[in-house]
């Protein structure tokens, strides 16, 4: 037998033992060995191990103490020299890798701690995080429910809708019992219910204002937590409830306009508030939150912004109503004003008319008497006579004059006439009247007078008649002189300055008097329309007293000035008017004068063969007017229609008299397609006469702008139509024969 | 009636006619514009007045007692009268067409009608009283006497 250095195993005796340490080794060997094979397992399943170095250490260190103990199975029995060979060997490396990973360990334990608290200092900062979040998500919240509460209280101007729609909405939001509103009263000594939620409350259900509870909450801008019992929030019968929710309360700025315009809004300036109080429900043992009352704050400041716009916008609309009537009154006024112009106006042209007929028919008569056979005497009589009627007419002219002076319409007709012939006519006219009166008449023109001057012919006339005619009414006896001038210097009246300028100059007419005379304190009075002065001696002398309302304005309008000055009663008295007007280079572009003309010495010119056409539908009037036409001799040619007219019409007819007395513009047109017609031939167009009933300015006007010649006034008399023929004839142009 | 007194008469009732308003100046000078080369020339005019007037007076009458008044017809008629009797110088029937022509702007059918009346009443009234002037110088002309030229000694 060979020697063995092992010991000899004592089976029997300690056979258990070795039993039992080889099945421990042989366990021990596979547990070494599944570790490593289950951390790998697991590490690859997990995807972050940051120690696989550590970790492949560790897998050795086990392995090789798993190899070890397996090895140590065989060295239970006999075993050979390769055995302890490898068995010493797995020993070594074993204690090796031990060592090192032992080693290992002092630096990865702690760190492998560390993580632990870092973990754990994360789950803290979680768990903050969530809090904070909880918070903001309530905050959030919140302010969710105010801008939706903003947005229903802001999306209507009506206080009700306001105040009603706030209880509901906060009602809601908060799920409150009850929400109430206190208004102050209008004395602002006790707060009224005005608005509940959900009961109803009794009608004029007040609190005095001044309670401690009240004035703690009016103090602060905060929502404030009151007593249950107190009086504003006592608001229906306690009904056995145990316990009752907390009330809060909060103040309620009641704003006007003027808040608004000072800068600290709204701390100092208002002093009127109402109460908001607010009920959580009973038996829920909920508290009131800070973001709850901070929601009410806001709300309560929200519903005042709303009402203090509702109070404006109620305002702006009450001033528009205002705006309203005053404007459909001042249009109706305005309207009753333009009717009464309108009305007047009518009037006036009406009774101008009515009272131009007689007028018309006083002068014709007389003149038609004028040429039959007359004794001297009775001739004088008559000349008086037309005279007269014509002085008559001209006043009549007058009225409507005045009347168009004082709506501005008045426009002077400038001409060129002779000043030095108008001053003796006018003397001419007056002469009758103060040779009966035996008033001697004077008149100087100074020798530096122009002849030939522009104005208004027949206003100025007017004017030197009306002033002499007064001279020579108010005067009883002595004498009276009327003196031209040119005036050069300063005048008696400060504010006003005479500069001859260019072609133009200052006519100065004084006329004296040796009359009544006239109080100087009368003086303002004359010219003021219809008033007269009262003193006896001028009582009996008539007049409507428009004379010199009319001269004055006459006078303005041609830039001048007029006054009288007197010595006093008895004394006589001068009147002086400047005029301004044009100096007038050619003398022979006297065109016909409007002045009423005196019809002392028909014209007999000879119409006979002139060729004319009469156009009239009327077929009296037609026959009239050709009756009248064919008694001057001309050969007339009548047409009843306007195309009959421009069928007819040749370069031989001298004259057309068309009958335009239909409104509209149709009977007009013939004249344009006449001009049309003789295009060509300009210089053989005949003349064309427009006759009709109407002689306002804007049937001139439109006669003028169609291209007439001439108009005349139906019913022509003989007379007219041989004064309006001539002159025709002779200067190819008429717009006075009327 | 001799005739002189025929004479006097025809002055006398040719001024009553203008005395009371019927005939105006108008009516003067138609009667200047007769003359040898023209004789019957009022006449001529006068009857063709009356023709005219006639017809229009009647187309006023239609016109008036339409269901519907339709003014924009009535009003040229009255423009036409108003025109012929100014033009012989009936003075009353052309202010009566004045009145009537105001009330057709208004178009105030009550008011016209009562025009209407007043403008007939006017023209019989002239038409009459020209029908008797007329024969008045047809007597006399017959009697070989010549119409006096109008006097008017007021």
């Amino acid at each position: 037998m060979e020697v063995c250095n092992c010991i000899e195993p004592q089976w029997p005796a300690d056979e258990l033992l070795m039993k039992y340490q080889y099945i421990s080794d042989f366990f021990i060997a596979i547990a070494y060995f599944s570790i490593p094979l289950e951390l790998i397992y697991f590490v690859k399943k997990s995807a972050v191990f940051p120690y696989r170095w550590v970790l492949v250490q560790f897998g050795a260190f086990i392995v090789l103490c798993g190899a070890t103990h397996l090895i140590n199975l065989w060295t239970f029995t006999t075993h050979s020299r390769t055995v302890a060979l490898v068995m010493t060997t797995a020993k070594v490396l074993t204690a090796v890798v031990s060592c090192a990973t032992a080693l290992m360990l002092v630096h990865i334990i702690p760190d492998l701690l560390s993580v632990k608290t870092r973990e754990l200092f994360l789950k803290n900062k979680a768990a903050e995080l969530d809090r904070e979040m909880g918070l903001i998500r309530t905050q959030e919240e919140t302010g969710r429910h105010v801008r939706m509460l903003t947005h229903e209280i802001r999306s209507t101007l009506d206080r009700h809708t306001i105040l009603k729609t706030t209880l509901v909405e906060l009602g809601r939001t908060l799920a409150l019992e009850e929400c109430a509103l206190w208004m102050p009263t209008r004395t602002g000594l006790e707060l009224q219910l005005s608005y509940t939620l959900r009961h109803q409350h009794p009608v004029e259900y007040t609190v005095p204002i001044q309670l401690p509870v009240i004035n703690q909450v009016f103090g602060t801008s905060r929502a404030v937590k009151i007593s249950p019992n107190s009086p504003v929030a006592r608001l229906r019968p306690v009904s056995g409830k145990y316990m009752l929710g907390e009330v809060v309360a909060v103040r309620v700025p009641l704003l006007h306009l003027s808040n608004f315009q000072i800068n600290d809004w709204p701390e100092l300036s208002t002093k009127r508030y109402a109460l908001m109080v607010l009920m959580l429900p009973s038996d829920s043992a909920r508290q009131w939150h800070v973001h709850e009352l901070e929601l009410v704050e806001v709300v309560a400041d929200q519903v005042a912004v709303a009402l203090s716009h509702a109070a404006i916008l109620e305002e702006s609309m009450r001033a528009r109503d205002l705006l309203m009537e005053q404007n459909v009154a001042l249009d109706l006024a305005r309207r009753e004003a333009e009717t009464a112009i309108r009305a007047r106006n009518d009037f006036l042209a009406v009774m101008n008319h009515e009272m131009c007929t007689p007028m018309h028919a006083i002068i014709a008569l007389s003149s038609l008497l004028q040429e039959t056979e007359l004794t001297p005497e009775q001739r004088l009589m008559v000349e008086t006579i037309l005279k007269s009627s014509n002085l008559l007419a001209t006043l009549m002219n007058d009225v409507l004059d005045l009347s168009r002076l004082e709506d501005g319409s008045l426009q002077l007709e400038l001409g060129t006439f002779n000043l030095h012939t108008l001053f003796r006519e006018v003397l001419n006219l007056i002469k009758p009247i103060a040779v009966v009166k035996k008033l001697p008449i004077t008149l100087n023109l100074a020798p530096d007078l122009p002849e030939f001057v522009v104005g208004d012919e027949k206003r100025l006339m007017q004017i030197i008649l009306n002033i002499v005619g007064n001279a020579v009414k108010f005067s009883k006896q002595g004498s009276i002189s009327v003196t031209a001038l040119v005036t050069k210097s300063d005048t008696r009246a400060a504010d006003f300055f005479v500069v001859p300028t260019g072609s133009h100059f200052y006519l100065r007419v004084k006329v004296k008097d040796s009359g009544a005379g006239i109080n100087p304190q009368d003086i303002p009075k004359l010219f003021t329309k219809f008033a007269q002065t009262q003193s006896l001696a001028t009582r009996s002398s008539g007049g409507s007293g428009l004379g010199l309302a009319i001269s004055k304005r006459f006078v303005n309008l041609m830039e001048g000035n007029i006054w009288i000055e007197s010595d006093g009663l008895g004394k006589g008295c001068t009147a002086i008017f400047d005029v301004k007007l044009g100096i007038s280079e050619r003398p022979n572009e006297s065109k016909q004068s409007g002045i009423p003309k005196v019809p002392a010495i028909p014209r007999h010119s000879n119409f006979t063969g002139l060729k004319v056409l009469v156009m009239d539908e009327n077929g009296v009037s037609r026959m009239v007017t050709e009756g009248l036409l064919v008694h001057l001799g001309c050969e007339v040619t009548t047409v009843s229609s306007n195309e009959e007219c421009l069928g007819v019409v040749s370069h031989e007819h001298k004259v057309v008299f068309m009958d335009v007395c239909l409104p509209g513009v149709e009977n007009y047109q013939i004249a344009l397609r006449i001009h049309e017609k003789f295009t060509k031939q300009r210089h053989q167009r005949p003349l064309l006469v427009a006759l009709t009933g109407n002689t306002d300015k804007s049937t001139k006007e439109k006669c003028m702008s169609f291209g007439l010649d001439g108009v005349l006034l139906k019913p022509v008399s003989l007379d007219n139509m041989r004064d309006v023929l001539s002159d025709l004839l002779e200067c190819r142009v008429l717009y006075e024969g009327m | 009636m001799d005739l002189v007194q025929m004479q006097k008469s025809l002055q006398d009732y040719t001024k009553s006619l203008f005395l009371e308003g019927i005939l105006d100046s108008q009516f003067l000078q138609l009667q200047q514009l007769q003359d040898e080369s023209n004789p019957d020339f009022v006449s001529q005019v006068v009857t063709l007045f009356f023709q005219d007037s006639d017809r229009i007076l009647n187309d006023l009458s239609l016109s008036l007692d339409q269901q519907v008044v339709d003014f924009k017809k009535v009003d040229p008629h009255v423009h036409q009268l108003k025109g012929s009797s100014s033009s012989i110088g009936a003075q009353r029937v052309k202010n009566a067409c004045v009145v009537f022509r105001s009330f057709c702007e208004q178009q105030n059918v009550e008011a016209c009608h009562r025009c209407l009346q007043q403008v007939k009443q006017e023209y019989y009234l002239v038409k009459n009283r020209l029908e008797t002037l007329f024969k008045l110088e047809q007597q006399i002309v017959a009697s070989g006497g010549m119409i006096p030229a109008v006097e008017l000694g007021f």
